[in-house]
């Protein structure tokens, strides 16, 4: 019958299929050969987000602004140590007396990697294409916003003229492209930078790209400061951070980021890896919808009344204890938050006096609440002179971990000061949809704040506030306070650091009175490396920072390779063997147990 | 339900003449079920189109959430996606390019769908077509035996195995897997890659490359195959069982035949059918199945592909991917109809 023979067919074909693999570890000394780096030092990182382009004016994910920030330096960039900003392609920089006109000085000594040198006129081009191009501005338009004009009057001077002072003109993180290669680009958009190498001038060069599998940087040898000091840079990309964890404790990667507390803690006991707790940009808080209206003042949305009585958002900020946050959200590691401006950027940060700050005192909250005329309800709860209960809707998304478990202890903590509280975790977009429209009473939410905060800032100000027809502005949760954004216009203006410094100061001041933003806690970034490979890299800020994504290239461009950077390696060559011995045992029962089938298969034939 | 289409007149047809009518049959049939697949077809590009608009959320926010933009940027993201034009126009916009072949540009990747998919799909069909097989092959396998010997200490065994299996989390399993066979546990060192496809430095030749590759599908691929071969190995338990009684076993036996023989030329092809429908409706869902699986070991695959651009949403991309899944299941069907009327000739004859 046919069918025995498609059967047996089918068996054959069963065989090859699963022998393939099996034999593979046979052929895999050559395959490892990437763990046995010979002469070249090569940091290899393990990498959980993916990237989207290599596009400098399209990447928007972490881990592809931060290869842009490797290829293309920067007009000036924040410093390794406390992350002021530096010269970088701009070695000095002067402002007009009315601040509208910047002129920076270049650099002459820089090349690009195919030998072109770098001048002004590479960095007019970036900006110019920027202008008039709005495909350009996808990822960092934001800067160019108040631009007026850019040009270069010779290759060492560079002059930006502003429609309004500008105090973050030392800030522009914007990756600068070599004007001979990309005025031959027709559409930035789609645009897919991937002609290997990437013609750069950073401290590593792209020069090999499969999407989701890697990227790999190459140090350049001609770069300004200096070549590197490993060879070669990887990005290997995995889908899950536990799978990276596995990868690091295995030597199969040297350093990964963005681990969980819990991975974090696994991770501290092990041999050869070392643990870096840092201090992060990220702060997170309640934004509370204090009466949403639009930038004209008309009110939007359906937030609920109580909340625009601040002597309720302060008895809420009263009720939350941040050192429990702290402890059972971030297993400890973090900071409970304060200021608006997160404590990693030591002079901007501002904290209230300890008898200002909103410590953890229900008792304290109950009494604000009492004195405000809110009496507490048959079942508890209270309720406001018109009767409506203080019963809010708080709002956290469900691609954030945290915001779950914080969710649960603000919901009983107000439950303590009578506020009854309908926690619901959503989808990312749904929240976005709601916050947006000013349907919600209060939200869990997040910044990542940058060396220069004016944009976290701005949008607590009453301009980013939508339009009439519901579009436009940035604004986190509609909050508009007069002296606020005064503040916020003075310091804009400001070009003194000191005098900038104060003023930023005193916004955060109005922002914590106000309480219509009220700040849980600050997360540190959690991350671990093979201390057999490397014993040290480029901390940013200095003591206290973090080695990947970083605003800036310090970490890899200071990484020190231990010096005997193959010590894991030696390792691999016993698991070799041994994986080349189960696959002859695998391939061995395998072909028995097909003979004797065979021949049973036969005999049967001959019955 | 194959049998509901065919057209009826064929029953009047002359006895004896098998072969003519089937194949006119055949013609008529496989029309049905064609026509029947384009309209499958095209309420998938309409649903794809208007459900995935009815999601919450807006891609612009998605993709400026958390970044310092201005509110002219967002506009101007806006406009360029093409989300500022009324549904309609957009609608008709997607349908032309589709004629034309082209999905549209992926909001995060900037790219054109198809080819973002096209580069995806290898390493899916790789990783879900092997395990598929396999799985397939040691389902049946064991399916056979276990109802052959039904009730003995290997069915036992076999079909608490698969069932265990069955049931456990994939993303669970894969991890443990990960942990045991790439990391290595106690005295067994990691014999198998973390993750990926393939070596960063892969070695030189085509042999040694492909040899890679395979290295690297191991763990995957048994996880795979450790979770989906419960099903046919059920199916085709229980569809032998039915078979177990009928006459014609005995008949066979009667002649002499070897238990042996009874069960592999007469049993089994007789209780393969619905496995066969099993099969070919499974391997239109093989795509979507490898979604955990190549989360777990960082396989390139559409189905990372898929979770990220729900995430976005990216809207193009979601469209495409849907459209390419779909179209398979759909196929698969047609296939498995075309099979079956193989396979059986009761169906031929209805």
């Amino acid at each position: 019958m046919s069918m025995r023979k498609w059967a047996v067919g089918v068996a054959a074909g069963m065989l090859a299929v699963t022998t393939a693999p099996a034999v593979a570890p046979l052929g895999a000394p050559q395959a490892d050969a990437q763990d046995d780096t010979g002469d070249r030092t090569v940091l290899r990182l393990g990498v959980t987000q993916s990237i989207d382009t290599l596009n400098p004016f399209e990447a928007i994910m972490a881990s592809s602004t931060e290869l842009m920030r490797l290829t293309y330096e920067s007009l000036t960039m924040p410093s390794a140590e406390d992350m002021t900003p530096t010269g970088a392609l701009a070695e000095s920089w002067d402002t007009s007396d009315d601040d509208l006109t910047w002129t920076y000085t270049i650099r002459d000594d820089i090349t690009w990697s195919d030998g072109e040198p770098v001048t002004a006129d590479d960095i007019a081009f970036t900006f110019n294409l920027m202008m008039d191009d709005p495909d350009a501005r996808t990822a960092n338009g934001s800067y160019v916003s108040t631009f007026e004009s850019v040009e270069a009057p010779d290759p060492t001077t560079l002059v930006i003229t502003t429609t309004e002072p500008q105090a973050t003109m030392l800030s522009l993180d914007v990756p600068i492209v070599p004007e001979h290669i990309w005025s031959q680009v027709d559409e930035i958009a789609g645009y897919g930078n991937d002609t290997m190498p990437v013609v750069g001038n950073g401290p590593f060069l792209i020069t090999e790209y499969r999407a989701e599998e890697f990227v790999r940087l190459e140090a350049n040898p001609d770069y300004w400061r200096g070549p590197a000091e490993i060879d070669e840079l990887q990005f290997r990309f995995y889908r899950n951070s536990d799978a990276a964890v596995q990868a690091l404790r295995k030597g199969e990667v040297d350093l990964i980021n963005r681990l969980t507390p819990a991975q974090f803690d696994a991770l501290s006991g092990e041999d050869d890896i070392e643990v870096n707790q840092a201090q992060g940009r990220r702060f997170y808080m309640l934004s509370v919808n204090a009466g949403a209206a639009t930038a004209d003042g008309d009110p939007l949305g359906n937030g609920h009344p109580a909340l625009q009585d601040i002597a309720v958002r302060q008895a809420i900020a009263r009720a939350l204890d941040r050192d429990v946050l702290v402890d059972r959200v971030l297993g400890g590691y973090g900071e409970p938050g304060t200021g608006y401006v997160p404590p990693i950027f030591a002079d901007l940060h501002w904290q209230p006096e300890d008898d200002q700050a909103w410590n953890f005192d229900p008792g304290a909250a109950n009494a604000q609440l009492d004195s405000a005329g809110y009496e507490r309800g048959p079942d508890g709860i209270r309720v406001t002179e018109d009767g409506d209960r203080l019963s809010f809707r708080l709002y956290g998304r469900s691609d954030r971990n945290a915001d779950t478990q914080a969710g649960q202890f603000v919901r009983d903590w107000l439950a303590e000061i009578g506020i009854e509280v309908d926690l619901e975790i959503m989808s990312g977009n749904r929240m976005n949809e709601l916050q947006k429209a000013g349907e919600f009473d209060i939200a869990l939410s997040s910044w990542a704040v940058n060396p220069d905060p004016n944009y976290v800032l701005s949008i607590q100000t009453c301009d980013q506030r939508p339009s009439a027809a519901g579009t436009g502005g940035t604004t986190e949760s509609f909050f508009c306070h007069e002296e606020f954004d005064e503040l916020h216009a003075q310091q804009l203006a400001e070009f003194d650091r000191e005098t900038r410094t104060e003023l930023i100061h005193q916004m955060q001041r109005v922002i914590h009175e106000q309480s219509a933003t009220i700040m849980l806690y600050y997360e540190n970034a959690l991350e671990a490396y093979r201390s057999d490979r490397f014993t040290d890299f480029g901390y940013q800020p200095a003591d206290s920072g973090v080695i990947r994504e970083q605003l800036g290239y310090w970490g890899y461009y200071g990484a020190t390779p231990a010096t005997n950077p193959n010590a894991s390696a030696s390792g691999t060559s016993t698991g070799l063997l041994l994986s080349g011995g189960a696959a002859v045992v695998i391939i061995a029962v395998a072909a028995g147990w097909f003979v004797t089938r065979r021949r049973r298969a036969s005999a049967d034939d001959r019955e | 339900m194959s049998d509901l289409l065919t057209p009826g007149n064929q029953l009047t047809e002359e006895a004896g003449e098998e072969q003519r009518p089937a194949r006119g049959g055949l013609a008529r049939y496989l029309a049905s079920k064609l026509a029947g697949a384009l309209t499958s077809l095209l309420l998938v590009v309409l649903l794809g189109f208007f459900l995935f608009r009815m999601l919450p959320g807006d891609p612009v926010q998605t993709m400026t959430a958390g970044r310092e933009v201005t509110a002219e940027q967002i506009a101007e993201l806006r406009e360029r996606l093409g989300l500022s034009d009324p549904l309609w126009r957009q609608f008709l916009d997607y349908l032309g390019g589709l004629l034309q072949g082209d999905f549209g540009d992926s909001f995060r990747y900037g790219r054109p769908v198809g080819d973002i998919i096209l580069e995806r799909l290898g390493p899916t069909i790789l990783l879900a077509g092997t395990a598929t097989v396999l799985a397939i092959l040691l389902g049946l396998w064991l399916g056979v035996r276990s109802a052959w010997r039904h009730g003995s200490r290997f069915d036992r065994t076999a079909t608490g195995v698969a069932l265990t299996l069955w049931s456990v989390p994939t993303f669970w399993l894969g991890l443990i897997v990960l942990m045991v066979f790439a990391v290595g546990v106690g005295p067994l060192p990691g014999l198998f890659p973390t993750g990926g496809i393939r070596s960063i430095d892969p070695p030189p030749g085509l042999l040694p490359q492909v040899l890679d590759v395979a290295h690297h599908l191991v763990l995957p691929c048994l996880t795979m195959v450790a979770v989906i071969f419960a099903q046919y190995q059920m199916v085709m338990r229980s569809s032998l069982l039915e078979e177990m009684g009928s006459d014609y076993l005995t008949t066979a036996r009667a002649k002499g035949l070897r238990e042996d023989l009874v069960r592999r030329r007469h049993a089994v092809p007789n209780a393969l059918l619905p496995s066969v429908t099993l099969i070919f409706l499974h391997l239109g869902l093989v795509v979507s199945g490898a979604i955990m699986v190549e989360t777990v070991f960082s396989w390139p695959g559409l189905g990372y592909l898929m979770v990220n651009a729900l995430e976005y949403p990216d809207l193009p991309l979601m469209q495409g991917t849907f459209i390419v899944l779909a179209g398979t299941v759909i196929v698969m069907n047609v296939l498995a109809d075309v099979v079956y009327r193989f396979l059986d000739p009761r169906v031929r004859a209805a």
